[in-house]
């Protein structure tokens, strides 16, 4: 298939691999931010055909697992609601809250349901004029544009029937927050292809001259994330720190402006709260001026919620690229993609639960193929 | 070999007409009566069921079919059909609930021959699509050479079903001597798809949600009793036999790697997608190995008959595109891995619940 075929050819992949492997002279940690990213590099093996020297650790860049549990005991609240019919994007429908999930208040008779766009949910508003529709507004700058446009579109059209459950977060201020961290490990970043689509990525610039870190925009695919790991780790050994983009069939500098226009026109930045990180000034987005009034939490006055998370996960570790998946006692034994603890295992996309799809410990033992988790840790 | 030349009589004979019966252009929906026990109940079973699955067996108008399927063991199984929508590209429920227990007699080496059939109809159902779906199983029938011999009807109240529910059972009569089972997988053997696999569950998906694609993606849903059967007469040894619908084939190697105790890889790039197939699972971020299908199967085949196999699945109908996809590399504790596209391997996990497409 075209432009999926050549970024997965095993020629151009072994390539790459051995070009890492000819410039690495000592021991480099990058983070690639997205959760796609994640998926990919242990779903094809790629963290497997590094060298030793290069640790690669998984970023915070997935939206079903930063969003806080408070916002999904809030989604189930107002989806339990019989005037309401709550749509969402079907992987936020399984994630825990305190109690429950979304798939368990539809089992009790709520109306929840599943949606491909936020512009589905305002035709599904349009169509029930007697009920309240809720959108599920979760995501990083990707998403940001079609829902902002349905926020648009629902202003213009004079809806009163229809609002948004927002739980919008930032990247760039997710990578300060890592590298102003005293624990901090990471190098260099592979930037998220499809949010600099979006946004393009001069906002990275300041980022990687304050903190000297390189930053490299890169896709989703093996030969994109092999080239993005090769351009990273040539600035590291040069001693360079720059913004350069790998993913140049997609991503210009500065990104696509009416998409980001719509979102400056409905969104304004304001404090959030990711799920095993904590609260992040200036990470989120919110709905503003006249596009208020399609806020749920202000429509349905939901009172201020605090929900614990287990103490026996290490998420917030994981997500800031110092611990891994397999280091967290309760991986794979009290906690699973069944019954997870926490954020990295609830989302597919998430770390742990990439880790434990692809690489479950003891079912690796008797694999023929080398232990994966010596892979990214101290290389295989 | 009466019963199948009987069938085939039957078949030949039975030239149906495709409009609905008069008695039922007064009727457009189906009604509470027509499951009442009444007269409209009576109407609906001789002009509808009766008139459309004619057949010997069905026409005893018994409250039990006697039949006689002949020397030896008999393989028996059952299965509900539910599904929305139940019109879609390439079949309807009707077609699924024929071939689906057609297929589960097939995947246990037997010859298909007597379905039951039961139907629980929605009130309000319009009467043009229960004529739809019965005229599909009629021909789903004869295709797959298996008479419906008795039925049952019922209908609820409006809200209280989806349209319609089908139940069928299925008894077909055992022809292959050795058992075929996952406890009889082997060391070494191969395996063997029938075809390309998702599209059934890619159709049902794009029809539900209203995408559209480049191409139509038609289900696959076939009969595969007989590309079985072709297996069985041309002397191929087989150990084992699944058919890939629900969890797709990922979750028909695990269940399988767990029941045998044995660790199965296979091979990524010999697995058939289409290519508008991959593209849809691309776009929604579904894997189409875990997509279900309804003519799909996996055959495991010892090293001494795959090429035969191969050749014989090839010239059937349900096998054009059968591609050898990987092998039982060792008698372990149980272990499905992919070797990728770009040669590592990976645990080929089942999947915990539905999939569910993702954000972004």
């Amino acid at each position: 298939m075209k432009f999926l075929d050549e970024y997965r050819d095993a020629k151009a992949v072994r390539q790459f691999a051995d070009k890492i492997r000819q410039i690495t002279t000592r021991p480099h940690v990058l983070m690639e931010i997205c959760g796609g990213q994640t998926h990919a590099i242990v779903k094809f093996g790629i963290d497997e055909l590094l060298p030793k020297k290069i640790t690669l650790v998984h970023g915070p860049g997935c939206p079903v697992c930063v969003t806080p549990l408070e916002q999904i005991d809030k989604a189930i609240e107002i989806a339990s609601r019989r005037d309401v019919i709550f749509c969402s994007f079907g992987d936020m429908l399984r994630v825990p809250g305190s109690k429950k999930d979304l798939l368990s208040v539809k089992a009790e008779g709520g109306d929840v349901r599943m949606v491909y766009s936020p512009l589905d949910a305002l035709k599904i508003t349009q169509a029930n004029p007697q009920k309240h529709v809720v959108f599920f507004a979760v995501g990083f700058e990707t998403t940001a544009p079609a829902n902002a446009m349905a926020v648009f579109q629902a202003y213009k059209l004079g809806v009163n029937n229809f609002s948004m459950l927002v739980s919008h977060v930032l990247v760039p201020p997710a990578m300060e927050a890592i590298l102003s961290s005293p624990k901090n490990r990471v190098q260099g970043f592979l930037a998220a292809g499809h949010v600099c689509t979006v946004m393009g990525y001069t906002e990275y610039e300041p980022i990687a001259q304050k903190y000297k870190v390189p930053i490299v925009v890169t896709g989703f695919e093996p030969v994109d994330i092999l080239q993005g790991i090769y351009m990273c780790v040539t600035q590291l050994e040069e001693g360079r720190y720059e913004v350069e983009n790998q993913y140049t069939r997609s991503v210009r500098l500065w990104g696509n402006i009416s998409a980001q226009n719509v979102i400056r026109a409905v969104f304004q930045v304001t404090h959030r709260k990711w799920r095993g990180v904590g609260e992040i000034p200036l990470s989120g987005l919110s709905l503003k001026g006249p596009y208020e009034q399609f806020d749920a939490e202000r429509r349905f006055g939901l009172a201020d919620y605090h929900a614990e998370e287990s103490t026996d996960c290490i998420s917030g570790l994981i997500l800031q690229g110092i611990k891994k998946p397999h280091q967290c006692p309760a991986f794979g034994t009290k906690c699973t993609p069944e019954s997870p603890l926490g954020a990295t295992m609830v989302s597919s996309e998430g770390a742990c639960a990439a880790y434990y799809r692809y690489r479950s410990h003891s079912r690796c033992a008797v694999s023929k193929y080398p232990s994966p988790h010596t892979g990214s840790e101290s290389g295989s | 070999m009466n019963t199948v030349k009987t069938i085939e009589k039957i078949s030949q004979s039975n030239e149906f007409s495709l409009s609905c019966p008069v008695s039922f252009q007064k009727y457009p929906h189906v009604l509470l009566a027509h499951g009442g026990g009444g007269k409209l109940m009576h109407q609906l079973i001789e002009e509808v069921f009766l008139s459309v699955f004619d057949n010997a067996n069905l026409n005893q108008r018994h409250d039990s079919a006697v039949l006689n399927p002949g020397q030896g063991q008999i393989a028996f199984t059952t299965d509900s059909y539910v599904v929305q929508p139940l019109f879609f590209p390439g079949g309807n429920i009707g077609t699924l609930a024929i071939n689906g227990t057609v297929n589960d007699l097939a995947m246990s080496g037997a010859r298909p021959l007597y379905l039951s059939c039961g139907f629980i109809l929605e009130e309000g159902l319009a009467m043009e699509d229960l004529w739809r779906i019965v005229q599909s199983m009629r021909q789903a029938a004869m295709k797959a050479k298996v008479q419906i011999v008795t039925g049952d009807t019922k209908v609820v109240d409006k809200g209280k079903g989806d349209g319609v529910f089908i139940n069928t059972a299925g008894i077909g009569i055992m022809e292959y001597k050795q058992k075929i089972s996952p406890q009889m997988v082997q060391e070494g053997d191969a395996l063997i798809v029938n075809g390309d696999l998702g599209r059934h569950g890619i159709a049902i998906m794009a029809t539900r949600e209203g995408l559209s694609f480049e191409t139509k993606i038609e289900s696959d849903t076939i009969p595969l009793a007989g590309v079985i059967q072709d297996l069985i007469s041309e002397g191929i040894e087989i150990h084992c036999l699944r058919d890939l619908t629900r969890g797709g084939l990922a979750s028909a190697l695990n269940e399988i790697a767990l029941a045998a105790s044995v660790e199965i890889n296979i091979d990524e790039p010999q697995i058939p997608v289409r290519e508008d197939v991959r593209g849809a699972c691309e776009m929604l971020g579904l894997d189409p190995l875990y997509v279900a299908n309804e003519g799909r199967f996996i055959a495991f085949i010892p090293e001494k008959d795959v090429k035969k196999a191969l050749s014989v699945m090839k010239s059937s109908p349900a096998g054009r595109e059968a591609a050898i996809i990987g092998k039982v590399t060792r008698k372990s504790s149980a272990l499905v891995t992919m070797t990728s596209a770009i040669g590592v391997s990976r645990i080929l996990d089942m999947i915990i619940g539905e999939q569910l497409p993702r954000i972004c």
